[in-house]
């Protein structure tokens, strides 16, 4: 049950700090928007996802256990990223002497989204945003933290950026032919597999201009910069803004 | 060579790597809309996967059932530590019957043992009748995918194969006048030969029977018309009871193809008056996997193929892309337990994104398998470049101050690079990307001016 005075610790991944400051301050007006006092502990660093995805999670136990040192005295941690919560959630290594304090970070850590739908529990958002929108699920938040039911299983259809989004006044939901097809980013792997992960990315744009987005938004800024540098390089006429950008610009 | 170099290679023909896609994206949609007018489909991958599970908690003693059982309804039961056991076994029986000609019918095992050059080395014409698979063996191709195994190829590529090897048309590309004519030149080879090999699908502990799934019935066709059939069986697709059939056979099929049911699911049971049936239980690694904690239920495989389907890495990279028996996401879980050296680059050919996992009939957690395996080949690689930058990383990491000032450079040396050097051979990323427009000040900077 979430409390008015409960502490809320903004994560800002590494990346998104670096290169994204725009999609932090919209996540931290957001916050406030819908009434959280939320606090962004200025010692944060890496999750040490990148470290871990390309096989050395063994070499992060220096950075995790900065990372639960940080945040283990909050009582929720909100990340404008599925991805890096996943990582915390599932791949950080077990840090011996801080168990149960990674075991409640493991607990308390939301992605955007979740947070405001699940924890929060905000059912009516009052906004506009009249365009076009087109989402690009990440595989770490749909698959790996189950924002978004999966093409593959049989079950009962739901998106929780979605939730969100079609309460803004005018946004029109674009519907794809491949509604959760990964964008091809995959952390080290857009390097590692360069030509397979520009293909991807090349086939996940084509699948939002062929129906006409206008602009592709999500909540998961790295697919977001594979997919945006990949338009840029080619002229492609569409706007990228991750999910955070779009409430905080239609809430007023 | 390695996964991306091969990737590469199978992308440089766009239009053809766009119709790899899109064929096999066309299958996973027929899965996708097949299971779902299955109401308790989750259902049905839960049991299966519990199942398995039992069976590879207990394979020592089911096994012991099968074979008694076997050996009960007359089969000969031979047990083949390794491929070259296996070949040997094989090789013995046909030895015996002065069998110099045999028809196979699809089987992975079988191709991971490389029975096919074996024999043919012992001077042994091998004929593989299903209709893929024959297509590829004119080409001397190894299979793409282990339930099309021809799914690489265009109809006219086809064509052009048949016109060489029997002689239809130049240029007719019709799939049914292609087809007729495999039909004429493999119904030759069925009734020439005296020994049939096929795999198999399910070996049922309880009744000591196994049964074969195919869709072209080329297994039976084999079988019947010879004297003597050879199974070659991994020790893995055990199941139980007969009655568990009733759970894998509607998955199977719904995740292979779509269809909802193979059309051929033959149970053979024993040999009919005067033939004779053996039956080769294979180890091949799989007892050292099963022996791996982090791997061992990818030993539940049914190999269905859906995870290949999905994957967004095998469509648009080929079968052939992986170097290994069997390819895609399950192949980079099973092929680094057979050689980690020759196989260290297929964990790494997928963005971890899942689909596979959610796609698996069996549930095995696929894509969690390939970041485990990914940190076993980190270490079972001397020091190398990449992991001592990942050292220095988790160094910057731990310490805020150090992840300042080297953050600061890093941003600092993009503002100042020409462009030139930035999207130059030095910087993959940049190759066909661009890189995000640096802001005037990093987010902890505009944090201590506005809010604390």
């Amino acid at each position: 049950m979430f409390k008015i005075n409960s502490r809320i610790a903004l994560f800002i991944p590494c990346y998104v700090d670096q290169f994204y400051p725009k999609v932090a301050i919209a996540t931290i007006e957001l916050l406030e928007k819908l009434g959280c006092e939320v606090t962004y502990p200025m010692e944060q660093t890496c999750c040490g996802q990148p470290m871990a995805n390309a096989g050395y999670e063994r070499d992060t136990i220096g950075t995790t256990k900065h990372f639960l040192n940080t945040f283990k005295d909050f009582d929720y941690i909100v990340a404008p990223s599925g991805s890096c919560v996943l990582h915390v959630k599932e791949h950080a290594p077990t840090v011996h002497g801080l168990e149960s304090e990674q075991h409640h970070i493991q607990h308390k850590i939301y992605e955007l989204t979740e947070f405001i739908t699940d924890i929060l529990k905000i059912d009516s958002i009052q906004g506009s945003y009249p365009h076009k929108v087109g989402y690009h699920a990440s595989c770490h938040g749909q698959r790996g933290l189950r924002l978004a039911s999966a093409s593959e299983l049989h079950e009962t259809p739901f998106n929780k950026g979605r939730q969100l989004l079609q309460q803004l006044d005018g946004l029109e939901w674009i519907e794809l032919a491949r509604k959760d097809e990964c964008c091809g980013f995959g952390g080290t792997f857009a390097v590692t597999e360069e030509a397979l992960s520009v293909q991807m990315g090349k086939d996940r744009l084509e699948d939002h201009l062929s129906h006409d987005v206008e602009i592709i938004t999500g909540g998961d800024m790295s697919c977001i910069m594979h997919l945006e540098g990949i338009a840029r390089r080619n002229k492609t006429p569409l706007q990228f803004k991750h999910i955070a950008e779009i409430l905080n610009e239609a809430i007023s | 060579m390695n996964h991306p170099t091969k990737a590469a290679e199978f992308l440089s023909d766009g239009a053809n790597a766009k119709w790899h896609d899109e064929t096999l994206w066309f299958v996973r949609d027929k899965r996708d809309s097949s299971s779902k007018t299955v109401p308790e489909w989750e259902e049905l991958r839960d049991l299966a996967s519990r199942i398995k599970d039992n069976v590879l908690d207990y394979l020592d003693t089911y096994l012991l059932e099968f074979e008694k059982n076997a050996k009960a309804n007359n089969f000969h039961v031979h047990w083949a530590k390794n491929a070259d056991e296996h070949n040997q076994i094989v090789l013995g029986i046909l030895k015996k019957h002065q069998c110099k000609a045999i028809v196979k019918s699809k089987s992975i095992l079988t191709e991971e043992c490389h029975l096919n050059p074996f024999l043919e080395k012992h001077g042994i014409e091998v004929v593989d009748t299903d209709l893929g698979e024959r297509i590829v063996q004119f080409l001397n191709q190894p299979p793409s995918h282990i339930v099309m195994p021809a799914i690489h190829l265009k109809k006219m590529a086809i064509s052009d194969i048949f016109h060489e090897k029997l002689q239809t048309e130049k240029g007719n590309d019709d799939p049914y006048y292609l087809t007729q004519a495999a039909r004429n030149h493999l119904r030759e080879k069925f009734l020439a030969a005296k020994v049939a090999i096929t795999g198999v699908n399910f070996g049922v502990a309880e009744t000591g029977e196994f049964v074969v799934c195919t869709n072209e019935g080329n297994a039976d066709m084999g079988v019947h018309l010879a004297d003597v059939h050879i199974a070659s069986m991994g020790i893995e697709k055990i199941i139980p009871k007969r009655g568990h059939l009733g759970v894998f056979l509607r998955l199977l099929a719904r995740s292979a193809t779509g269809q909802s049911i193979t059309n051929y699911n033959s149970h053979f049971r024993s040999p009919s008056a005067g033939k004779e049936m053996h039956l080769i239980l294979v180890d091949n690694g799989r007892t050292e996997q099963l022996a791996r904690e982090k791997f061992r239920n990818s030993l539940k495989c049914i190999r269905c193929g859906a995870c290949m389907n999905t994957c967004p890495i095998y469509r648009r990279s080929g079968g052939f892309s992986y170097g290994s028996t069997v390819p895609g996401p399950i192949g980079s879980i099973l092929s680094p337990g057979l050689d980690l050296q020759k196989h260290s680059s297929l964990p790494f050919a997928s963005t971890l994104c899942g689909s596979c996992s959610d796609v698996c009939p069996v549930k095995i957690n696929i894509h969690e398998q390939l970041y485990e395996w990914r940190q076993e080949i980190t270490k079972a690689q001397a020091a190398n470049a990449k992991s001592i930058s990942m050292k220095i990383a988790n160094g910057i990491f731990a310490v805020p101050f150090a992840y300042k000032i080297s953050a600061g450079m890093m941003r600092g040396a993009l503002k100042f690079l020409p462009d030139s050097i930035t999207y130059s051979g030095l910087n993959t990323w940049g190759k066909q990307r661009d890189l995000p427009e640096l802001p005037k000040e990093t987010f902890k900077q505009w944090y201590k001016k506005n809010r604390s």
